[in-house]
């Protein structure tokens, strides 16, 4: 058995899912970033998987700015999070439904 | 064989740490499930040679996302479990679980139909290739670390891309602190003259 990239993209996929999953299941809002940043990180595993099989950089240039991104969204995010909080303690995605016509 | 045996531990703490987020019912073990995921992530990229990346993730993910999560559930105070039976929409967990085998399997056999399973040569000496920096695609740079490497693809080619995620961050401080500025606060700003 000699390690090759499917190993490395079947793992990913399957932490994506488990991403995907838990963001269907899930109702509190800190924990559906949590399974964002999991499938984030999925990605980035395919970009450097693919990165070293074909021997190129541009796989890791772009898990660079994925990185950076994923920062700059867990900060927003985050502050959204804390001002609906603000607004009533224990609140779940369900409650959010100012918008519904 | 060694690196598969690194592989299959480092996946399996992965694969452990992506169950414990989305199980769990108190959100700060969620928080310190999804470390244990990340540091072994770190793991599997220093394997394929992504040095630099397997230090920002440690220092970024790890040590700075996973971080902020902890500190906006210490601030609000929301450790109390979530109970994870009800549901609002009838089915929903079932037809989650579903939806999530079914991505995966058919992930798996797209991959099996573009013949992943059967390339090896590629990945064969992963250990040499990793630790020399010898990318023939990208030959600005051979012999070289990786750190360098990708320095020198971030500050030529992808410069725009670089000073536009510079000014990202710069937005997103401010919009942070803008959104979460009590507005109530203002008057105690301003001293009395």
């Amino acid at each position: 058995m000699i390690l090759t990239q499917a190993w490395f993209l079947v793992l990913s996929a399957m932490l994506f899912s488990i991403g995907l999953v838990g963001m269907l299941i899930r109702r509190n809002p800190l924990i559906m970033f949590m399974c964002i940043e999991l499938m984030l990180n999925a990605v980035n595993l395919t970009f450097v998987t693919f990165s070293t099989s074909l021997r190129d950089m541009s796989g890791q240039t772009a898990v660079f700015f994925t990185l950076v991104v994923a920062a700059a969204e867990a900060v927003v995010g985050l502050s959204l999070v804390v001002m609906l909080y603000r607004r009533k303690p224990d609140i779940t995605v369900d409650d959010l439904t100012d918008l519904k016509g | 064989m060694l690196d598969l045996i690194v592989f299959l531990i480092s996946a399996a703490i992965v694969i452990a740490g992506a169950l414990g987020v989305i199980l769990s019912r108190n959100p700060v073990r969620a928080a310190l499930s999804l470390i244990a995921s990340f540091f072994a992530m770190a793991v599997l990229f220093v394997m394929q040679g992504a040095h630099f990346l397997s230090l920002v993730q440690v220092v970024v993910y790890a040590g700075a996302i996973v971080v902020l999560f902890l500190f906006v559930i210490m601030l609000l105070g929301v450790d109390e479990v979530e109970d994870l039976n009800t549901e609002p929409i009838m089915g929903q967990r079932f037809f989650s679980v579903l939806a999530g085998i079914g991505f995966f399997v058919l992930v798996c056999a797209g991959l099996f139909a573009s013949g992943s399973f059967d390339r090896s040569s590629e990945f064969e000496d992963i250990g040499p290739v990793a630790l020399s920096g010898e990318f023939e695609n990208s030959p600005a740079l051979e012999d070289e670390s990786n750190i360098s490497s990708l320095a020198y693809y971030l500050f030529t080619d992808n410069l725009l891309a670089f000073q536009a995620t510079a000014l990202l961050l710069t937005v997103v401080t401010l919009g942070a602190v803008i959104l979460v500025k009590d507005s109530g606060a203002e008057e105690d700003l301003v001293g009395d003259d």
